[in-house]
Formats: structure tokens, sequence, C-alpha cells
């Protein structure tokens, strides 16, 4: 099968999605000639012109809103905030309009919306250009929340983000950015439905639930995991809400084990969430207490060093896990 | 005027006067509860605007006090009252209350709880018609304080940069709940702001309909031409509290004295009677027409059900 990097995979999503439904287009800063501060929109002005692929001015809270009003009008906009952390600007339109909306105003208010933004760290780009604030935006009902960790999980995902008739949060790792994957030639015509979860790794001793980039760095410790003899279920949650607790639970009362890997900050993470929902719902099966592996509570550093502190790692991850198969309760 | 009917706009002023006044009442007798902000004195603004709109094309965005603009196009008073006791059938079935409630078969996109939420929407919707060459108008209602929040100013530039069908209607009400408009902006009205974003702006006395309505009518055709936004302030006055329970401190009885003195409805009375577009008898069925509109409105708001709780969780996703 062929192979892509994430960003050749949402940029092809795009391009298939405004293909098929001329109601959908992209707005967001430096998306046009520039193609994105990423690259991801590269190319889909000469395909699909300036009307669909619409440079705003800095104004992120102004385009968000725009593009609300456009989705309740009948299109269907995909928004690139450039840095999740931009997207601060823009959060009471998400929450207090979007979100809202269709709970409000009924079935004809629904608000087709995919706010596409890059999250997360390991780039150096600082305090205000690396944080993961997923955590934020789950405790804000009526928005979904897509954090795919593969060019193949990118495509399809956002595919399906776009034809939800729901405000979606699709979090774009940087990192998952150049990661190469395959991803199916063809595309497929049936489009799944968000809050799927998936257990990318089967094992017996330990699962470890990450989404987005720790995923990647999840199935990375599993190996390491792996050759001490421990055998890691690494399960991907894909989407954050809806969430797919039944996958994630099914899992943890099979192993008894249960680490939950998060590169936000762990003071109301959403880690913490995961873990009580297992504490409410399997507490019975668990055989250690439940562990995460988060980002302490500190702004993300640029410096290198500092930033690789903070952050979870591979190393962590593994540690983290191994010393759950040795922890009773 | 030209495409105005005068009487129909005049039982609509009306009509909201009378409704805004029976909240008022039903809050003070505690027959409804929460919050609800009424728009006394506002009612041409609201009726001349949305007259001069086609009603289900054109999209209008409201804001926190939008009953009246709600009635302006077209609403149904039965379910605008039912939302505010909170009923099933009210507009939201009790999910918005009084600053949440939305029409989209009458283009009527929402009032909105937040201080300039609606901006950015309307521009959307514009926006929205933009790309797909529908010769349609947003309207978008704010007050002088939402003319203040950092959205206003985002949305004017791309709405003008874009050139979108949108008419952006300031109802200047001198007070954004108790700040006065001259303490809350360093120039001395809203329009003057619009050459800043590269558009039109112009004042007009919010108090008179047919000014109001012209305004409107020449913004709309300007917008449905492709030539883009247009910022109208409307100078008025909120002769009511800001909500229930507004001392109104922070100005004078004589204020409101002078204010009450230009209340757009005797002014818009007097001059249908002076064109003789108003006999005495016509006036009386007007207002009882209105009377009734807003009694059978309370009557059908207290006998509708209460939402089931065990709807509560349902419809938060589409």
């Amino acid at each position: 099968m062929r192979t892509l990097t994430g960003c050749e995979a949402l940029r092809e999503a795009l391009r298939e999605e405004m293909r098929r439904d001329k109601t959908v287009f992209c707005l967001g800063e430096d998306i046009g000639v520039y193609g994105g501060a990423f690259g991801v929109t590269r190319g889909l002005l000469d395909a699909f012109g300036p009307e669909r692929v619409l440079d705003t001015p800095i104004s992120e809270a102004g385009f968000t809103g725009v593009a609300i009003g456009a989705a309740l009008a009948g299109s269907r906009p995909v928004v690139e905030i450039m840095f999740m952390d931009f997207i601060l600007l823009a959060f009471d339109q998400l929450a207090n309009m979007a979100a809202k909306s269709r709970y409000v105003f009924g079935p004809h208010a629904a608000c087709p919306l995919v706010i596409r933004t890059p999250g997360g760290g390991g780039r150096g780009y600082g305090p205000t250009h690396s944080q993961s604030l997923e955590a934020l935006f789950a405790h804000i009902p009526g928005l979904k929340i897509v954090a795919p960790s593969t060019p193949a999980d990118a495509k399809t995902l956002l595919k399906a983000a776009i034809r939800d008739d729901n405000p979606v949060l699709f979090v774009e790792h940087k990192l998952l950015y150049s990661l190469r994957g395959e991803v199916p030639a063809r595309a497929s015509s049936r489009v799944e439905r968000l809050g799927k979860a998936r257990v990318v790794r089967k094992g017996r001793d330990v699962t470890i639930v990450a989404w987005s980039w720790m995923t990647e760095l999840a199935r990375r410790a599993a190996r390491d995991l792996a050759e001490a003899g421990v055998d890691a279920e690494v399960v991907d949650l894909r989407t954050l809400s809806p969430l797919d607790s039944e996958t994630v639970m099914t899992s943890v009362a099979r192993t008894g084990r249960l680490l939950i890997v998060e590169e936000g900050c762990r003071t109301g993470g959403f880690a913490a969430e995961i873990g009580f929902q297992a504490f409410e719902s399997v507490f019975d099966r668990l055989d250690a207490p439940i562990r995460r592996v988060t980002c302490p509570d500190v702004p993300i550093s640029a410096s290198p060093v500092l930033e690789q502190a903070a952050l979870p790692s591979q190393t962590a991850i593994a540690a983290a896990a191994a010393a759950l198969m040795t922890d009773e309760i | 005027m030209r495409g105005l009917d005068e009487c129909h706009a005049y039982r609509l002023m009306l009509t909201i006067r009378c409704f805004e006044e029976k909240v008022e009442a039903l809050f003070a007798r505690g027959l409804i509860h929460g919050t609800a902000h009424a728009a006394i004195g506002q009612e041409a603004a609201a009726a001349g605007a949305c007259l001069a709109l086609r009603r289900g094309r054109d999209y209008v965005t409201s804001t926190h006090r939008g009953h009246g603009h709600c009635l302006a196009c077209g609403g149904d008073a039965r379910r605008i009252m039912a939302e505010l006791f909170g009923k099933e059938t009210g507009y939201s079935r009790g999910r918005g209350g009084s600053q949440l409630m939305a029409d989209f078969s009458l283009g009527f996109l929402g009032s909105n709880g937040i201080t300039g939420g609606g901006i950015p929407v309307a521009t959307g919707a514009a926006l929205s018609f933009k790309l797909r060459r529908a010769r349609r108008v947003a309207l978008c209602f704010f007050g002088d304080g939402a003319a203040n929040q950092g959205v206003f100013h985002e949305a004017l530039n791309m709405a003008a940069l874009w050139n979108l069908p949108v008419v952006y209607m300031c109802e200047n009400n001198r007070y954004a709940m108790s700040m006065p408009v001259e303490r809350a902006m360093a120039v001395s009205g809203i329009a003057e702001r619009a050459p800043g974003y590269g558009m039109p702006g112009l004042t007009v006395d919010g108090n008179d309909l047919d000014a109001v309505y012209r305004a409107v009518t020449a913004a709309a055709q300007r917008a449905r031409r492709g030539e883009g936004p247009t910022l109208i302030e409307c100078r008025t006055y909120r002769l009511s509290g800001h909500s229930r329970g507004d001392p109104r401190c922070y100005r004078t009885r004589e204020e409101e004295a002078q204010w009450r003195r230009r209340d757009p409805i005797p002014a818009y009375r007097a001059r249908l009677r002076e064109r003789g577009l108003l006999s005495a008898d016509e006036d009386r069925r007007l207002r009882r027409e209105a009377r009734d509109i807003v009694r059978d409105a309370v009557a059908f708001a207290k006998r509708s059900p209460a939402p089931d709780p065990a709807t509560l969780e349902q419809g938060v996703y589409a």
C-alpha cells in the first residue's frame, strides 16, 4: 500500500471533500498562496479558487464566528486555526454559539463546522504555540473532538468530521504532519461516523489509553515493554467526544491495569476523566491503581531540554506501565 | 411610503410595546422568572429594519434584547411568550429563555446571550450567501455596547474586505446596561467608525420608523447589488430599565422624560393620522388587536406544558 505523511493525508481529505460537496470551503490565516503554516492546504487555492480557500485577516474570534454563521446558513466551513493556542481567542464563539445552537434552537440549527488546528509540542515553539488544550473543549457539551494519531486516520476522520453535522474540533498534532504511514489509495465511498476508538495493539497485561501523538509514543513504548516481557494493549481514542468508553473499559476489564497518557497538563486533564470512568465502571476488575503520564502543570518551554522534560516520553510511558505490573490494590 | 404598509408597521410596534409591557408586568408578579430585557422605546428600529427585508429569504441575527426583533421578523408571539415561561411550546422548548430563540423558517437566526455574539454570525451568513451566489441579505442587530467588542471590529473588517451582503444595524440606545455611550467610546457615534472599515456609515433617527425603513431598504438594495455592507446607527432610547430590578440610577428622570416625548409610537400614530392613513376607529382596532395578540400569547404560554425533564440530555448533538 502507498504511504503518505499526515500532512498529505489531510490535504487529500480536504481535496476529496471539497470536490464532492460544493458547500465545503476552507478559511483561515495564510491558507491560500502560503498553503497554511504547516502546508496542509498547499495547492488547494489553485484547485478551488480564492472563495473556497479563503485567506482571513488575523481575527480568530471573528472568522470562527463567521464560519458558524456560514454553517447555520447552509455551508460547511473548515476553519484552520494556525496554532491550537490561538483557539482561545475564539473560545466564546465555539462554546457559547457553535456548541449550543443545536440544543437551544433545535434541529434546524445544526452547525456543521470543522475547526482544524495543530496542537501539541515537540517542536520547540514555546509556551503559546505548543499547548494541548483538548481537555478544555471536552468540558463543553455540543462540541465533538477528534485527535488522530496516524495518516490514515487523519484522512478518514477529517472526512468524517466534514460530513458530521456538529461543530468538530479536529486536533492535528504537529508531529503527525511529517509522520509517514499507509493510507489506502482509493477513496472509500463509506465514511465512518465519529466516536469509535481503536485497539491499535493487542495485549494481555496492561491497557494504555492515548490519543493523538501520545498514541504513537504509546505504541513505541509497547514495543519496549514487549522486550521486557510486558504485553501492553494500546487503545487509541481517536475521538475524545464522543468518547468510546465501551472499547476502553472492555480492554481495562480484560487486562485489569490502566495507564492513561495525556500530553496536556495534569490537573483537570482528560486522563482524569477516563480514569474516573474506569473507577466507576470497572473498579472491581482492576488489579492495580490507575496511573497516568501527563505533562506536569507547567507551561511548555521553548528550550528543548525543558520541553522534553515537560512532555510525556516513550521512556516514561514504558516505565509507568512496567511499574503498574508490580502495583497492587 | 413605497413598499411599506404603514398601518401594519404601526400595529407591529404596538404589538412589540404591548408584549414588552406585559413581560415586565409578568415579572413583577413573579409569573415568569430568570431574566428578560425589554426594548420599550426601541420598537421603530426593530419594525423599520425587519419590514425592509424579504421575509424568510433574508437572515436576521438579534441581541439579548430580541423579543421585538423576533416579532418584527414575523415571529409567533405565542412561542416567544411560552419561551419566557420556560414551556415546551416555546421557540427553544424552554432551553433558551428570553435571550435565546430563533425561527429559521423566518430567517430569524436567533437572539444571543453574548453581547456582540451575533455580529460575526450574521457576517458568516452573508458570506454563505455570497459563496452560493444567492441575492440575499443578512441583517445584524446589535447595541452600542456590542460595538466595543472585538468581534465587531473583526467582522466589519472582513465584511468590507469581502464585500458581503450584510447590514449592520446598531441600536444605540445610549446605555450599555448602565454605561453611557460617551464614557465607553471616544468617538461621538458608532457610524463614525464605518470609514475605518471601508464601508458607508449613516446615522438615522431610530425612533422614526420611516427613516429606519428607508435606510435599511437602501442598504439592503446595495448589498443585493453586490456592493457590500453598510453600518447604520439608529439613535434611540431604552425607556424601560436594562432588565428586571434595574434602579436606573445611572440616568435622570428628566432625561427619560425628554425621550418619552420622543416615543416612536405616538409620533408614528400622529403621522399616520395626519396623512389620513389611520382613522380613530382603525387606531382603536389596531390597538385592540395588539392587546389580543399578547393576551392570547400569555394564555397559550400559561396552558402549555413544561418541558419533560426526561428529554434533558436529548439534542445536544445533531
